[in-house]
């Protein structure tokens, strides 16, 4: 099937066995709202709500997820910051949910052009506590469709938000794309905590208030723990002509299609360059990308912003390797031949060698 | 020897943390009360809000998921859609309900959600300390209204059941008190027929009950009452605001 990604992420959660979608109208990524107006229109069990704000989409996601079914949201950066609450209480409460973010330029109302200001907001939390959501970041049609799977999967394994973190492009482009069989929310393996009415078994409460400070500070670390077992089982990195390269992108989503294009322009030259690209943000692929400075002496990091995921860079090369950073923000999309120009200089500047 | 009053089986075996002469308990035990009476302990969902009402979740053997500030509609929204043949109440403070939680309210009631909301209003912020409240009626002294509430500066309070009681969606809406043994037989008939509203899928009920707070209106538990029917009143009237689901 060839369809725009907006559409790819709305088709994909429907045929995960998601019936419940609330949201609220934001550019760029309406057509994906609209499309699930239409898919759960159709369906005998499905519930689409166009909400009055963000803010009740969200706590609309908490009602749902408190009863165990498969429900999501998307917004774009001004709302995924309203909608941040929300997945606050999902985080403490241990709600599943999908939260599809298609950045725009900003800080503000900023515009509505693809970018990726919106890094350190989804890989640290986003709102207030001490907790991570799982982050995504498709770089294709079809990873879109593949991610968004996953993503409902990873929500009801770990009991927690999922982020796909997108932009414009990701969901304006158009790419033919297999999708996996649909599954039938009735086939989906029953929830042993939700809320459904207590009858015959003892009542239940799903909160995130617990004012007895030993008591939070072991939900504190039973959070954590989750966290670290996510670290272990989900980190994911693609790897593109690295195994001889000495300089490495380091770009996600659409900067790393420009960065592949840039890649293909300098190979052409000599040039050993290859592509490192996160698909998870949070856990952030840090042990793959430790293990490549034993071979790869520099890293590009190229972002749609002024420089959010080369903190997690730093962080993963513990010093290692030379760190080099090209961004550019504000919904600014670089050409290919913009980044082969900047891998260009300093493959030079480094004196690398080349074929 | 016959058993004539006891707990209500919804109520858990628990002490309420509620101070003394609060209504909060009154009202509690009512709703378990109409719980037991409609026969729905197991099919009931309550929203419990942010507040002092927040651990009614540890009072009520019910299943209860609690909402952040003011979004209780929203997550009750949720519940009934996903579930619409349970019976899905929020429990809601002035505050929540008539300042931060104000559109989600609006909209739950505009689109008719089948949801029932019991709306307590006792004119303060009580779990933050007694600060001014959107319904903290004219004159009234609280924290952050030292001199008392000032139409100029602060507004008028809000009539925020008359306001629902506009929108299309709305079939029952009623504004009662627990200020005396009357009123509070008078508050538990109108919990059941929003309840009854709800399960005949009629649209969006509400019961405001105006409830006091003696620790923030710094009065006695008898004067809080009394002031109740004496003040508050003559700005939120006891009475029928809306009624349009008919005989249940």
């Amino acid at each position: 099937m060839l369809l725009r990604g907006s559409h790819v992420i709305a088709e994909a959660a429907v045929r995960a066995g998601c019936r419940f979608y609330f949201g609220y109208p934001i550019t760029p990524q309406n057509e994906l709202t609209e499309y699930m107006a239409n898919a759960l229109a159709s369906l005998p069990d499905g519930v689409f709500i166009q909400s009055e704000s963000e803010l009740a989409a969200i706590n609309m996601v908490i009602g749902v997820s408190m009863t165990g079914k498969r429900v999501m949201t998307s917004s774009s950066s001004p709302g995924i910051s309203l909608k941040q609450e929300g997945i606050s209480y999902l985080s403490g409460q241990e709600l599943p949910a999908v939260i599809i973010n298609t950045m725009r330029g900003g800080p503000g109302l900023g515009n509505i052009a693809p970018a990726q200001g919106d890094y350190l907001q989804a890989t640290r939390g986003g709102g207030h506590g001490d907790y991570r959501t799982i982050v995504l970041a498709p770089g294709s049609g079809q990873e879109l469709a593949d991610i968004t799977r996953m993503a409902f999967e990873y929500a009801d394994r770990y009991r927690i938000p999922v982020i796909i973190l997108g932009d414009g492009m990701m969901g304006q482009m158009m790419e033919p794309v297999e999708f996996p069989d649909p599954i039938d929310p009735k086939s989906l393996p029953p929830k042993p905590w939700v809320l459904d009415g207590a009858e015959g078994r003892p009542s239940r409460i799903i909160k995130s208030l617990i004012l007895d400070t030993s008591a939070m500070e072991e939900h504190n670390w039973k959070l954590f723990r989750k966290y670290e077992a996510i670290s272990r089982e989900v980190p994911e990195m693609e790897q593109f002509l690295t195994d001889d390269a000495h300089l490495a992108v380091i770009a996600y989503g659409t900067a790393s299609r420009i960065a592949k294009g840039a890649i293909k322009r300098v190979r052409e030259m000599g040039l050993k360059v290859g592509l490192l690209r996160p698909k998870t943000l949070w856990p952030f692929p840090k042990r793959i990308l430790l293990q490549m400075s034993r071979t790869i002496s520099d890293f590009l990091v190229f972002e749609m912003s002024a420089g959010q995921m080369l903190e997690d860079v730093k962080l993963s090369l513990e010093g290692r390797g030379r760190i080099h950073f090209y961004g550019r923000p504000g919904g600014i999309i670089s050409t290919p031949d913009e980044i082969a120009k900047v891998i260009n200089n300093i493959y030079f500047k480094e004196g690398l060698e080349r074929e | 020897m016959k058993k004539v009053f006891g707990r209500p089986k919804s109520m858990k075996d628990a002490v309420f943390h509620y101070c003394p002469g609060c209504g909060h308990s009154i009202i509690h035990r009512l709703i378990a009360e109409v719980i037991d009476e409609l026969n729905i302990q197991g099919k009931v969902i309550g929203v419990p809000p942010a507040g002092c009402a927040v651990l009614a979740y540890d009072y009520f053997d019910i299943d209860m998921g609690e909402a952040p500030h003011g979004r209780g509609a929203a997550v009750a929204t949720g519940l009934k859609r996903s579930l619409p043949d349970r019976i899905v109440f929020s429990y809601q403070g002035d505050g929540d309900i008539a300042a931060i939680g104000t559109a989600e309210t609006i909209h739950a009631a505009n689109r008719g959600e089948r949801i029932t909301t019991i709306f307590v209003n006792n004119g303060v912020y009580g779990m933050t300390g007694g600060q001014m409240a959107p319904t903290t009626i004219i004159g009234q002294i609280s924290s952050t209204t030292p001199g008392g509430r000032n139409e100029d500066r602060d507004g008028v309070p809000i009539d925020l059941s008359e306001m629902l009681a506009i929108a299309k969606g709305s079939v029952y809406i009623e504004r009662t008190a627990v200020d005396s043994p009357k009123n509070i037989v008078r508050t538990k008939k109108a919990i059941t027929k929003a309840f009854k509203a709800q399960m005949a899928g009629l649209g969006f009920s509400l019961v405001e009950v105006l409830s006091p707070c003696p620790t923030n209106l710094k009065m006695t538990p008898v004067q809080a009452s009394e002031w109740i029917g004496s003040t508050m009143t003559t700005y939120f009237p006891l009475k029928v605001i809306k009624d349009t689901a008919g005989k249940l």
